[in-house]
């Protein structure tokens, strides 16, 4: 700083209401867009658990709600990142797919059934996230094509791929110390280690976009990208990086995947991105970038993945859960669009 | 005459076919406030994109202290000590004014968590307020979105970043163009602080009476080209607008 603080204390000059005043946390908590987005979730387990109690409340029902939204969970969290710089990632369940498919071929080609198999398979499946992660995020920074068809471009290229290496048929065998350990064991019998993989990343890349610098200009980079540009922020090398993150956390959901199913799945995840986009927006993330938390996209994956197990425990037909969801985001973008219309009439 | 601490010598624009900037010259001398006039289209923000490291001349030369100078990148222009409030703010409406203000310079904490990026928000937002009270820009609420203020706020939100980097001139294009009566007096009031504090300031502005009541030198732009210099002192508001239109060439061209 330059000595402004030498300047004569003068009246604040440019003064037009009341004198200024810190809003106090908990009305900053309460007008949140996710504390919103929290408070649904927490009242549909509510009903839920007020409709079939005994089967809705138990551990074994958390843990499979849980399970099942681990993957797509930590698919959320890289597409928080990209979204809060107002782009998109279409291509994360083909790079998942790939991912998942290089892991296991690895896998099975080294041979073996111990760690250092399971190890060189986990950062088979990262490195081929973060190859295609990094092709997005340079295409879109460097060569300025919209990220929609860019993404649009590597999901046909790294599902073609997968399906070119294997030949089309699932690759079935995977080793069965990864299976029993990360893809259906549990810690202390109660936690499967799928769930606490998943929470992990939430927390780390939760406080790295709320803490820390690189968070600071994913935000700025967002909200305005040529005023960042102008204060000195590096926008294209960061946009690279927030593109190979989402690479990265899509190929260790491929490798989570395989644990968990025991095959690479390549025909099951062709609405993954379309389901993570939904997860975050919902989430409170904002489609024109600059607003958004990993906290938000939590609940937006939790609350379809709540639905569904809900639907089918009090008996209604599970195909609601996609009405409900969709409803849901529609109604989430049209907060959104609210509070800005409200902001930009000031 | 000393020597001047920003000089611009024949410096050439084009954006296709539109010649914005042919061969304009430009000075700014230490400690002054010196007004950019001009009429439409007369090349004023380019010339301030230009030396502002945002845009890069075609052609001529940029001298620094008597130095010549590149220019290519904001970050130079920042380097020699040059900030700029844009006419559109460059501000991140949906941060706050804290971190706009440290935009591209946050500061970090000590230790270990300093060295992994760990954002140092509470002193941000001091040294913040502390600065937005100096130069007393009124805020109710420094930790809401910038896009929750007004026009008036958002201008001393840009300005208040200009000056506490700045330390030899800052650029302010038309700071006064999107604001009330009240407001303007104060971003008048405010240019002769930050010229009080040793520092140079070039206001670009349509408004003749607001020149003539701040700037201590008024340069006329016309056409992309230098077509006079005067001193307001000696001199009145006919001559400048006749400079300005064309009525009165006091410059070869």
């Amino acid at each position: 700083m330059s000595e402004t603080s030498t300047a004569p204390q003068q009246e604040p000059a440019i003064l037009e209401e009341e004198p200024r005043e810190r809003v106090p946390w908990w009305q900053r908590f309460v007008t949140g867009s996710s504390t919103w987005i929290g408070l649904i979730l927490v009242g549909l387990i509510v009903v839920f658990s007020a409709l079939e109690y005994t089967s809705f409340v138990s551990s074994s029902n958390a843990r499979n709600i849980a399970t099942d939204a681990a993957v797509l969970l930590v698919l959320a969290v890289g597409m928080t990142y990209v979204i809060i710089t107002a782009g998109i990632d279409l291509s994360v369940g083909a790079v998942l797919v790939f991912s998942g498919v290089v892991a296991a071929k690895l896998m099975n080609s080294v041979g073996g059934n111990n760690w250092g198999t399971i190890l060189i398979g986990l950062v088979a499946s990262l490195a081929a996230g973060l190859a295609w992660g990094t092709l997005n995020g340079f295409l879109v920074a460097k060569a300025k094509i919209p990220a929609l068809i860019v993404t649009l471009g590597t999901l046909g290229m790294a599902l073609g791929a997968a399906l070119l290496i294997t030949g089309g048929v699932d690759e079935r065998e995977v080793p069965t110390k990864l299976i029993d350990t990360i893809g259906t064991g549990r810690v202390f019998n109660q936690v499967p280690y799928l769930v606490i993989i998943a929470f992990s990343v939430a927390i780390v890349f939760g406080i790295v976009l709320a803490m820390t610098r690189f968070g600071r200009n994913t935000y700025a980079i967002g909200s305005n990208e040529e005023a960042a540009r102008r204060a000195g922020i590096a926008v294209d090398r960061h946009l690279i990086k927030v593109y190979a993150l989402s690479g990265v956390l899509a190929g260790l959901a491929g490798f989570m995947n395989v644990a968990r199913f025991a095959t690479t799945t390549i025909g099951g995840h062709n609405t993954d991105n379309l389901q993570a986009i939904a997860a975050v927006v919902i989430g409170g993330t904002s489609l024109f970038g600059g607003i958004g938390t990993v906290l938000g996209s939590v609940f937006g994956v939790f609350i379809p993945a709540v639905l569904q197990n809900g639907f089918v425990i009090i008996g209604v037909q599970p195909f609601w859960q996609q009405v409900a969801v969709g409803a849901v985001l529609i109604g989430a973008v049209y907060l959104d669009q609210l509070r800005r219309r409200s902001v930009q009439n000031r | 005459m000393a020597e001047p601490l920003l000089e611009a010598r024949g410096i050439v624009k084009n954006f296709g076919r539109v010649h914005a900037l042919r061969g304009a010259n430009f000075t700014v001398n230490s400690g002054e406030v010196v007004a950019l006039v001009g009429d439409n289209g007369a090349g004023k923000s380019t010339l301030v994109k230009t030396l502002a490291g945002v845009l890069a001349p075609d052609a001529g030369e940029i001298l620094f202290e008597g130095r010549p100078v590149a220019i290519h990148t904001p970050l130079e222009a920042r380097a020699l000590g040059i900030e700029t409030v844009y006419q559109d703010l460059a501000l991140a409406a949906d941060l706050d004014p804290a971190a706009n203000l440290f935009m591209g310079r946050e500061v970090l904490r000590g230790g270990v968590l300093g060295k992994l990026g760990f954002l140092d928000k509470r002193e941000m937002h001091r040294r913040a307020d502390e600065a937005f009270k100096t130069l007393g820009i009124g805020l109710q609420d420094s930790s809401a979105p910038v896009a929750n203020m007004s026009g008036g706020q958002r201008q001393g939100v840009a300005v208040s970043r200009a000056v506490t980097w700045a330390s030899k001139v800052v650029f302010m294009d038309e700071p006064t163009a999107a604001l009330g009566v009240v407001q303007t007096r104060h971003v008048l009031d405010l240019i002769r602080r930050v010229r009080e504090q040793g520092l140079s300031v070039v206001l670009i502005s349509h408004n003749m009476p607001e020149v003539f009541e701040v700037a201590d030198r008024i340069e006329v732009l016309r056409l992309g080209e230098r077509v006079a210099q005067f001193k307001t002192s000696d001199t009145t508001m006919e001559a400048v607008v006749g400079a300005m239109t064309g009525a009165i060439a006091q410059e070869a061209a």
